[in-house]
């Protein structure tokens, strides 16, 4: 392991050696005479000092590859491999690689010193350095002083802090985290969101973080996969994954999104211009090696944060559809306007009420969208 | 209590010390029919009786205690109680808690079946089981003692430690054992280091258990015992001819170190709760 923290690779990912590498892993049970598959084949790479995550919906395959990865399942075809070894078939404990359970899992007879020494106790590490590098990682979970408890005597948010510092005292390849901040209320929840990405950050250790909860995944993560049915959706940054989500699944699922349809009118150029209802014009980017022909159906989303509200109908340089607002809820910071187009889609758009002016709009109003064509995002055939 | 704020809770209070009462009186005739048999047996344990029977009381004395051993029988007989309740409870404990932990554990072929033998081991009325075993030891010609006697009871009380250890192994999170694998530690390791402590106090009710139900046994002690004679099956065999105060002696130390235990247990299992 090298001393200075690694960038993360994110553009190639197999320029240096991948801290972790799946290649077609497949994972079926048997039960009740039947095969269930939980993961379809996946293959990924993580970068060294990368903070990825499995995001998803429950059942979507995101937990069974971490512990296909940390050993407990035994994947039923393809191979793992940690720092380019081969690993498939050896046993956790004889694994690089530590998992912060979503239940801490903390050894409840064991005081916090004690449960951050297992794992250094069970390599055989001098005594001595034993109690330097548990001190210093308590220290770095702000757990100092708190030796001697037992994990009953904690709270959730201490418990949460004893399991991580037990996995991290280890010097892991890997930390493999399962849902960590599931069992805490909001507001820990979030200032834990902001104490993981500071300790990763300071221990320079590879984090795999395994989560339902979309907010978290884009907070953190360098790089996120996102799972649906065994399968990765789509693998990007937080941003790609938000902007330009790939697939119908993965618009619905991070954040809000628009989902809109139409007759393609002309196509070329890199991009498509659709026909929305009797008056609506959305121009699309289309990416390079997809074929677009005049008349076929083509679906798209727009971020709700990035149409606007106006009266008149926009150039032809923008995208425009004309639409009735049926509902107007005032937020604060935002004012969330939901519309109804001409061919009949529902819309949501989010507007910063930066101004303290009226709202541009009430119930009832007829309106025109417009939005940027950079923001229409043309996705996946429905599947 | 003059002021008018503490008197709604003092209304209040009234009608739950009258309830109190009541149950205090009934929580004392309970334990007086509980206590009252064995503060009989201790009390008749120093009783200056000079007849063979010992009914009635003649005054206090200490020479029972002193004449402890005085009746050589005796002392026979519960030193082979003693050492067929600790060794049965040692081999119960130690395949009873595997039992326990497969049982609540795993998932495997014939665990219904293992789960019902154990059910039915428990429900089985002693008296059957003491004459099945007889018969069978009769069938297969193995000469009835010692021996038999400890078959028998590591027999009707695995499934006693078993379906202890088993309740306390379905209450864990199955997550703890793989964090100690997550951590290096092998299968030997993870069962010395963290699943046998966690399952400790599941295993010592058990392994008490199983002692209490050896040192006690009679009926299935009496069928499998052939020449070997054991402490009840001595005071069975002693009731006809009078039984002798050094009875209720020994009785009051079993007692004693019963009661002991069971305390010791129950304050490090507080102490654990903490």
């Amino acid at each position: 392991m090298t001393e200075t923290q690694p960038a993360p690779a994110r553009d190639d990912p197999g320029r240096a050696v991948p801290a972790i590498e799946l290649a077609g892993v497949e994972k079926a049970y048997h039960a009740y005479g039947e095969t269930v598959a939980a993961v379809r084949g996946v293959d990924l790479a993580i970068a060294q000092g990368e903070f990825f995550s499995l995001l998803g919906p429950s059942g979507c395959g995101k937990t069974t590859t971490m512990r296909v990865v940390a050993g407990f399942e035994e994947p039923t075809a393809g191979r793992v491999h940690l720092h380019g070894q081969d690993v498939t078939g050896v046993p956790p404990n004889r694994r690089d690689v530590n998992m912060v359970f979503q239940s801490y899992a903390l050894f409840p007879h064991m005081n916090v010193f004690e449960n951050v020494a297992f794992g250094l106790r069970r390599r055989g590490v001098p005594k001595a350095e034993i109690a330097k590098r548990a001190g210093e990682m308590l220290d770095i979970v702000d757990l100092a002083g708190r030796e001697r408890r037992r994990p009953a005597e904690l709270s959730g948010g201490q418990q949460q802090r004893v399991a991580l510092a037990r996995a991290l005292v280890n010097r892991p390849r890997a930390l493999l985290l399962d849902e960590p901040l599931g069992a805490l209320d909001l507001k820990l929840r979030q200032a834990m969101q902001v104490e993981l990405k500071r300790i990763q950050r300071e221990v320079g250790i590879t984090f795999v973080y395994v989560t339902h909860d979309q907010g978290e995944a884009l907070t953190m993560s360098d790089r996120i996969a996102v799972m649906n049915d065994g399968l990765i959706e789509q693998l990007g940054t937080p941003r790609e994954i938000y902007e330009h989500p790939a697939t119908r699944f993965v618009a619905g699922f991070i954040g809000t999104s628009n989902l809109l349809g139409g007759e393609v009118a002309e196509a070329g150029g890199g991009s498509a211009v659709l026909l929305h209802g009797p008056d609506g014009r959305i121009e699309v980017p289309v990416r390079d090696g997809v074929r677009v022909a005049a008349g076929e159906r083509l679906e798209l989303t727009v971020r709700p944060e990035k149409i606007g509200i106006g009266l008149d109908k926009p150039g032809d340089d923008v995208c425009g559809v004309r639409g009735t607002v049926t509902e107007v809820v005032y937020l604060g910071t935002s004012t969330n306007y939901n519309i109804t187009t001409s061919a009949g889609a529902d819309v949501v758009v989010f507007l910063q009420n930066a101004t303290s002016a009226d709202d541009i709009a009430v119930r009832g109003d007829d309106v025109w969208l417009s939005w940027d064509p950079r923001h229409s995002y043309a996705i996946g055939a429905p599947q | 209590m003059t002021t008018t704020l503490t008197k709604a809770p003092q209304r209040r209070r009234a009608p739950r010390r009258r309830r109190i009462s009541g149950l205090h009186a009934y929580t004392l005739v309970l334990i007086a029919w509980l206590i009252l048999p064995i503060a009989i047996m201790i009390l008749f344990g120093f009783n200056d009786t000079h007849s063979k029977q010992n009914f009635r009381w003649e005054g206090f004395t200490l020479k029972w205690y002193v004449h402890l051993f005085d009746k050589g029988d005796l002392t026979t007989a519960v030193v082979n109680s003693l050492t067929i309740a600790l060794l049965s409870t040692a081999i119960t404990t130690v395949i009873g808690t595997f039992a326990g932990l497969a049982l609540g554990r795993y998932r495997f072929r014939g665990k219904g079946s293992t789960n019902l033998v154990l059910f039915m081991a428990i429900s089985c009325p002693e008296i059957v089981m003491g004459a099945s075993l007889l018969s069978m030891f009769v069938t297969f010609n193995l000469p009835r003692g010692y021996l038999t006697i400890l078959v028998a009871h590591v027999m009707f009380s695995i499934a006693f430690v078993a379906v202890t250890v088993r309740a306390r192994v379905v209450g864990l999170d199955p997550a703890v054992e793989e964090a100690a694998q997550d951590l290096g530690a092998g299968p030997w390791a993870r069962f010395r280091l963290v699943t046998l402590p966690m399952i400790m106090p599941g295993v010592v009710a058990g392994a008490l258990l199983a002692f209490v139900l050896s040192i006690d046994d009679f009926v299935i002690t009496n069928f499998t015992s052939g020449a070997t004679v054991t402490f009840p099956l001595w005071i069975y065999g002693s009731t006809r001819t009078g039984t002798p105060p050094q009875v209720n002696v020994m009785g009051t130390l079993i007692f004693a170190v019963g009661v002991l235990i069971a305390v010791v247990s129950a304050r490090r299992s507080v102490r654990a709760a903490r």
